[in-house]
């Protein structure tokens, strides 16, 4: 039994934290919410000669092919200190998903600038009505040209290049890579409830893209995605939500009300208690989930969805109480809860609801019994 | 990262699993019949000690194996899927004996500990009163010296299996004028000595595990005492850090997410079954979040203790999760079966899964109370875990026999 995280790897998450508690203060996550950048470009040059956008990229391709275990480790160390660099949509996001096409050309024109810090990339699934992770997208892509829109894009003002999800003849599903800067794209700020991760409206007219997968191969490539990203996006709201916690505490432990540091009082230090219990189940389902994405295991659609709706729970309660204890303070713009309350949002949509999710795990339990009876 | 035992590990597994396979075929299946549960248990647990199962992380010295606290983790796994009736020495070797032997004089130790491990007497743990149940240190029962020994008069309550006790650990009060900590003492009392009287209490689900013991001129010899004058309550944390490692998990084979789904499966609704709805498929993920959540933490302590760390304070969420889990899965399962859900005995339903839900619905009541109730057990995470303050105590440093005067 060896469930948790190997010597190195917490060594990383040591290094991780020391460093983002200097250079990444929630000021830093502050200014990019009130300035017109779209991300704090110092910072993630500072993280890219970390090698950490590089992680997991082959040394062939410049980077250190680290395993996914030390990129969960680095998901939620960047979760927790709420960076404003495009890590999740260009590291734990685009890379991934170009890793995983197997489209060599493409990658051999990327990875290099992605490993480096040079080129910034994102995913691009939604289209601004009830979009499902799973359905049919109508952004259309005929030949290798594609006519639609794509919002909201996350880091899209910032990436040079976008993948994306399209329809393709006879309604198959199509991935393809788009590099921003082409004729046929035009981009613009698109405000959602996250103001510190800035996203985009991308309209595509005869863009031309690079057609990544098709058909059945796309539709397993994206599964693939989804599940993935699942549990790295699980670690990064974990992060987030121990943040908000520890936040939502320090505060108890300082705040006085009818004479006592109101964390004395057990309304209070139930709440927290709470939040610590949430955290907790979140941290080993997203362990779980680290697991399976590390071995292949086939148990990945269960613990990648159980990681994801538990990390979605911890943080939305952490945040949602981080705010109701610190009181009226809590509910200003110079508060920094409103960034745990809105990041939590973001991350309970950005890679489909609780919803959905709740539904790949019971379909995932219901598949496990029908493996178990044959 | 990985779910393999270690090489040691998997020996040892695979030795329990042969001795298992050999001595333990006759509780494959549960037991119906009436043997008494007390002979079984006791048959159980004879073959248990002479193949060195008993005491596995105890000092050789004291007659335990000297092991490591995973392979008592290991044989536990692997006794726990057969229907062994090992229940009745919980309570007496889970936390009764090792308050014993930390706490008890070198021939008290002799005397009860390896008789306590062979099962030939049972034990039961006498703390909480009807005025001192989560304020445990509110305790009334005295000890007065006599002579060269002391007598005991009070009352204990929800006292399990003291009905079929040999003996027990009570702790008392021996010095009403110190404040309420410091005026305890812990003994261990024969449940068969003249004074002692037990009676049944009915549970709210209906069954009787549990007693009121009643205590009238109840004389100890002082050799039974377990540790010093006055220090009861350090004593008896012994005692309850072991209860809230025995308290805690799910009792094997009991309701989990896939009887739910079997359940669900099971009821027609207006469409389709009801697994087809989408609120029991949020509600199901619920459940499977927490139940297996709090198993995979258990695996993360575990790997601790196999690696040879400290566990962190991660173990501390089991019980307060998995006691209002159960109940909630109990409504959730009735709620389903719309009137079905009401029935009990001859005309219950024949869902699947149904009639179990209802009672863990039932004994899940109990189970957010026993050992720690969700109350103290968020005070333990918020104050120990989370460095929060501690609550407001007017009786902590005042005399207990002048208590009344600071009660608001």
């Amino acid at each position: 039994m060896n469930f948790q995280f190997s010597e190195e790897a917490e060594a990383l998450r040591d290094e991780a934290r020391k460093f983002l508690a200097a250079e990444s203060g929630r000021e830093k996550a502050r200014a990019v919410m009130n300035g017109d950048a779209t991300h704090d470009a110092a910072l993630w040059s500072r993280i890219a000669e970390l090698g950490w956008t590089g992680l997991r990229i082959p040394e062939a391709h410049g980077g250190l092919g680290l395993s996914v275990l030390e990129l969960c480790v680095l998901a939620e160390e960047v979760g927790r200190a709420l960076s404003p660099v495009p890590f999740t949509s260009s590291v734990l996001m685009a890379t991934e998903l170009l890793m995983a096409s197997g489209h060599e050309a493409t990658q051999a024109a990327w990875l290099p600038k992605l490993a480096d810090g040079s080129a910034i990339g994102t995913v691009a699934w939604m289209e601004g009505d009830a979009t499902r992770p799973d359905g049919t997208p109508k952004l259309s892509c005929s030949g290798d040209r594609l006519t639609g829109a794509k919002l909201p894009v996350a880091d899209g003002l910032a990436a040079d290049f976008a993948i994306v999800t399209a329809r393709g003849e006879a309604g198959a599903l199509v991935i393809a890579l788009v590099d921003l800067s082409a004729t046929g794209v035009s981009r613009s700020a698109c405000d959602t409830v996250d103001l510190v991760r800035k996203s985009a409206k991308i309209v595509f007219s005869d863009a031309p893209c690079t057609v990544l997968a098709r058909a059945d191969e796309a539709e397993r490539l994206r599964a693939r995605h989804l599940q993935g990203t699942a549990v790295l996006l699980a670690f990064e709201g974990l992060g987030s939500a121990d943040a908000a916690m520890e936040m939502a505490v320090d505060y108890a432990k300082e705040r006085v009300a009818f004479g006592r540091r109101i964390g004395g009082y057990q309304a209070v230090k139930h709440r927290c208690a709470d939040m610590y219990i949430k955290n907790q189940l979140a941290r080993s389902h997203a362990y779980y989930g680290a697991w399976a994405l590390l071995t292949g295991a086939p148990e990945l659609a269960l613990a990648a969805a159980g990681a994801r709706v538990a990390a979605i729970d911890a943080l939305q309660f952490a945040a949602e109480e981080n705010v109701q204890l610190h009181g009226g303070i809590g509910f200003t713009w110079e508060s920094d809860c409103q960034f745990f309350y809105r990041r939590g949002r973001l991350l309970a949509l950005n890679l489909g609801s609780r919803t959905f999710w709740s539904d790949q795990l019971v379909r995932a339990l219901e598949q496990r019994n029908t493996d178990l009876a044959a | 990262m990985d779910f393999e035992d270690t090489a040691e590990e998997a020996a040892y597994r695979t030795a329990v699993r042969e001795w298992l396979a050999a001595n333990a075929a006759e509780y494959k299946t549960p037991y119906e019949g009436d043997v008494d549960l007390v002979v079984r248990g006791k048959a159980w647990q004879a073959k248990k000690y002479a193949a060195g199962y008993v005491g596995i992380t105890w000092p050789k010295a004291l007659g335990g194996q000297g092991g490591t606290p995973m392979q008592q983790i290991i044989f536990n796994q692997e006794e726990s899927k057969y229907w062994v009736p090992a229940g009745i020495y919980a309570i007496g070797l889970g936390m009764c004996i090792p308050t014993v032997f930390t706490h008890g004089r070198p021939e008290i130790i002799q005397r009860y500990v390896p008789v306590a491990m062979k099962g030939e007497e049972i034990w039961c743990q006498l703390f909480s009163e009807p005025a001192a149940g989560s304020d445990l240190a509110g305790i009334r029962t005295k000890a007065e010296r006599d002579g060269d020994g002391w007598v005991i008069n009070g009352q204990k309550v929800w006292t399990s299996g003291a009905h079929r006790a040999d003996y027990g650990i009570i702790v008392t009060r021996t010095d009403p004028t110190q404040p309420k900590h410091k005026g305890l003492t812990m003994f261990i009392i024969n449940m068969r000595a003249p004074g002692v009287e037990v009676r049944p209490i009915k549970q709210m689900a209906g069954a009787s595990e549990f007693n009121e013991v009643f205590f009238t001129d109840v004389r100890i010899a002082d050799d039974h005492r377990l540790g010093d004058v006055g220090d009861g309550w350090r004593v008896s944390l012994t005692t309850l850090m072991n209860e809230r490692l025995a308290v805690g998990g799910k009792p094997t084979n009991s309701p989990d997410a896939h009887s739910l789904i079997e359940l669900a499966r099971a009821i027609d609704a207006e469409e389709g079954n009801m697994l087809e709805q989408s609120h029991v498929r949020q509600k199901i993920a619920d459940v499977y979040i927490q139940d297996r959540g709090i198993s995979l933490t258990r695996m993360r302590t575990m790997s601790a203790i196999s690696s040879g760390r400290t566990p962190g304070p991660e173990s501390s969420i089991s019980k307060v999760v998995v006691a209002k889990l159960m109940q909630d899965m109990g409504s959730f399962a009735g709620d389903m079966a719309e009137s079905a859900g009401l029935l009990v005995g001859e005309d219950a339903s024949s869902l699947p899964h149904l009639d179990a839900l209802r009672q863990g619905y039932f004994w899940s009541a109990g189970l957010r109370i026993a050992g720690g109730t969700d109350e103290i057990l968020r005070n333990i995470i918020a104050e120990r875990v989370l460095g929060l303050p501690g609550d407001i105590r007017p009786d902590k440093s005042v005399p207990f026999n002048e208590l009344h005067k600071v009660v608001s």
